[in-house]
């Protein structure tokens, strides 16, 4: 996530700004393909998780059932559970990955995602309360999760600022608020009539469990809306990494750009987390995942949230099929994000990084 | 700062007394009240109605409070001294859920069952998860930081929690407390857990009351405490092993549970000074009656049902963690 500063050095024969140009084409091209092989993956792995489960249905059969056809036992297997719980994975892996990628670019620290700063925990809170207590409806439920994740976004940022926000503080008191909104979480299932482990899990690290076309179409809706604004803002979210001043002065409104980033992706946040719940780290991991395959550079917003489709799609399968008890996607995506969570810790002490 | 000796005793009195009032109040205050008489009934032995019946699970409960709360207060104490961080605490650094994933681990793929055993475990895995959270804290310039080691903490907790997720699920029989695992309580506290854990609770804080002297010069910092004769690698390790074999054995009988060694020493601080000769009794005191409070609390708030003390704990403990961040020093940006 550096910026074109660090551009290759000329050499002897050509000038400044033709390497300049060609580094520019080189990177353009290695993101294009980068986005074109996130694409192949993700199609292939959906198409995996629709013919692939306790029984197989070849390739016909499940084209039949999405071309509306009825196809005996398929219809049913395919069209009701495996269709959308697949399509809600993508779903909320795009958001994810999207929103996390805004954040950590904008607050220009890895750790500044919206999982580990509390955001996520906020409109899980905030959905778990208006779905287990007061039985609301997915409408009321995604307002409910979008207006308390936006008011854990203030919170946390009014609280770190002190003469400035400093990154370490600001992910402290976000873990801080986080632990809180957890136990509030608990509070509430623990209020619920009967614990019931499958919805605990689902809104304390995320599950695709029981997804069902009511829960893919607000997820679809924001995405519809607010992807586009946020790619649209691409171009300055990454002029601000360059400091306020400077980005000023290259005609980027700065406090709108940052509100309109920060409404949209906690947007996102909180729409696939009233959905699936706030699916671990995976917000956190699509960033620096994409930073490493698509190179210096280049903006992350679509890779990443490629990457995030990716992530939660691969984990839902493997959680549901490679072991002998079926995880939630949220237990797989956590024991793989978090050995990376320290390592990320390890490296920027060692380095006395940004932290 | 010096304060007058009457006046510390005073201080430790009055949260003698404190805690003495919330332990009735423990044993009183439940879905069902109970009155004193009720209570006498019960402690001579009668078992009859259901009050009495409401007494003998209550009370075990309350030991149950005040010890674990001791422990984790002293625990507290004594990690921010050895680690001469304010963010210091059991919970924090991640010690008590590593010791209730080795707990979790041993159960589940070495068939752990005696009590005795599971509380060895449950130290082993608090120190190693000591260890590591040390050592990746105070990597790279400047040494543990109190920000660095504290984000190193919640990082290692953040993973270990998501491994104990991983462990648990599958087994059917305890996957209903997976909550327990992750969120401590001392709802199921009997005198048989009691009596188990004793020794080692007599043990830990044995061991921290003698390296009270030994925190005391190293307050001063490494070099002037070496300075003034003390062996500095041995007084840190020895302090650091009490505190330990505390909050572990704690947390293989209650399960993890947070905040209560960082806001407890604060607030001692605040009242007798920075003495640990007086700093560890007291804050046992008060974590005591911090913890033994929180769980009436939990029994009040959802009448009839419980909220487990972990979760009123980070209620109380999560906004003072805040505020300490906030006074911190950081670099910015």
């Amino acid at each position: 996530m550096s910026t074109e500063i660090l551009a290759d050095k000329p050499r002897s024969q050509t000038t400044t700004a033709d390497a300049v140009a060609r580094g520019r084409v080189q990177r353009a091209a290695r993101r294009r393909t980068v986005v074109i092989v996130l694409a192949v993956l993700i199609v292939l792995v959906f198409a995996l998780s629709l013919m692939v489960g306790r029984t197989f249905y070849p390739p016909a059969d499940v084209i039949g059932v999405i071309l509306g056809r009825d196809v005996s036992g398929a219809t049913f297997t395919v069209g009701r559970l495996r269709l959308p719980r697949a399509v809600l994975a993508v779903l909320v892996g795009l958001c994810f990955g999207l929103g996390g990628v805004t954040f950590q670019t904008m607050l220009r620290n890895p750790l500044a995602s919206p999982d580990i700063i509390g955001i996520s925990s906020g409109a899980s809170a905030a959905a778990a309360f208006a779905i287990v207590t007061l039985s609301l409806g997915a409408a009321q439920v995604s307002i409910f999760a979008i207006v308390s994740g936006l008011v854990v976004a203030l919170l946390v940022y009014a609280l770190s600022y002190k003469g400035g926000v400093a990154g370490t503080r600001l992910i402290l008191i976000g873990i801080g608020i986080a632990a809180m909104l957890d136990s509030l979480t608990n509070y509430v299932l623990s209020q619920a009539a009967e614990w019931d482990l499958q919805e605990a899990m689902r809104w304390l690290t995320g599950s695709l469990n029981g997804s069902n076309w009511s829960q893919v179409l607000p997820v679809l809706a924001a995405l519809a809306v607010l992807a586009p604004v946020l790619i649209g803002q691409s171009r300055n979210l990454t002029l601000t990494q360059l400091g306020d001043d400077t980005a000023a002065a290259l005609g980027v409104r700065v406090e709108r750009t940052r509100l309109v980033v920060i409404v949209t992706a906690v947007g996102l946040i909180a729409f696939a987390t009233a959905a699936a719940g706030p699916i671990a780290f995976v917000a956190f991991l699509s960033g620096p995942i994409a930073a490493r395959i698509v190179g210096p550079g280049a903006s992350l917003l679509v890779p990443s949230a490629l990457v995030g489709a990716l992530l939660v799609l691969v984990a839902d399968f493997t959680g549901q099929f490679a072991f002998g008890t079926r995880y939630p996607v949220g237990v797989i995506t956590g024991v793989l994000g978090a050995p990376y969570l320290i390592y990320l810790i390890v490296r920027s002490n060692r380095s006395g990084g940004s932290l | 700062m010096r304060r007058p000796k009457r006046l510390r005793a005073v201080w430790l009195l009055a949260s003698l007394g404190v805690l003495a009032l919330l332990m009735l109040a423990s044993i009183t205050i439940g879905s069902r009240d109970v009155g004193l008489d009720d209570i006498l009934a019960a402690l001579g032995g009668s078992a009859d109605g259901f009050s009495e019946a409401a007494v003998t699970k209550r009370i075990p409960r309350t030991v149950l409070a005040v010890i674990a709360g001791a422990a984790l207060g002293m625990s507290g104490a004594v990690m921010q001294g050895v680690t001469r961080n304010p963010l210091a605490d059991p919970g924090i650094l991640g010690v008590n859920i590593g010791a209730s994933l080795a707990v979790v681990v041993g159960i589940a793929y070495f068939g752990l069952s005696a009590a005795s055993t599971t509380i060895w475990v449950a130290i082993a895995g608090a120190g190693v998860t000591a260890l590591f959270v040390y050592t990746v804290g105070s990597l790279g310039r400047g040494g543990a930081t109190p920000l660095k080691l504290a984000l190193a903490g919640a990082a290692t907790s953040a993973a270990l929690a998501s491994f104990i997720s991983a462990v648990v699920l599958p087994l059917n029989n305890i996957a209903g407390s997976v909550r327990s695992w992750q969120i401590g309580g001392v709802g199921g506290g009997s005198f048989d857990s009691v009596q188990q854990v004793l020794p080692f609770l007599v043990a830990g804080f044995a061991v921290c009351a003698l390296s009270a002297r030994g925190l005391n010069s190293l307050a001063l910092g490494d070099e002037l405490a070496a300075g003034l004769g003390e062996r500095v690698a041995i007084a840190r390790g020895s302090a650091a092993l009490g505190a330990v074999v505390l909050c572990g054995a704690v947390t293989a009988v209650t399960g993890p549970i947070a905040f209560v060694g960082l806001v407890v020493p604060h607030a001692c601080r605040l009242l007798i000074g920075i003495d640990h000769r007086w700093l560890l009794p007291f804050s046992a005191v008060l974590g005591a009656a911090l913890l033994t409070g929180a769980d009436i609390v939990g029994r009040i708030a959802a009448r009839p049902g419980e909220v487990d003390v972990g979760i009123i704990t980070a209620l109380i403990g999560a906004p003072f963690f805040i505020y300490i961040v906030r006074r911190q020093k950081v670099r910015a940006l």
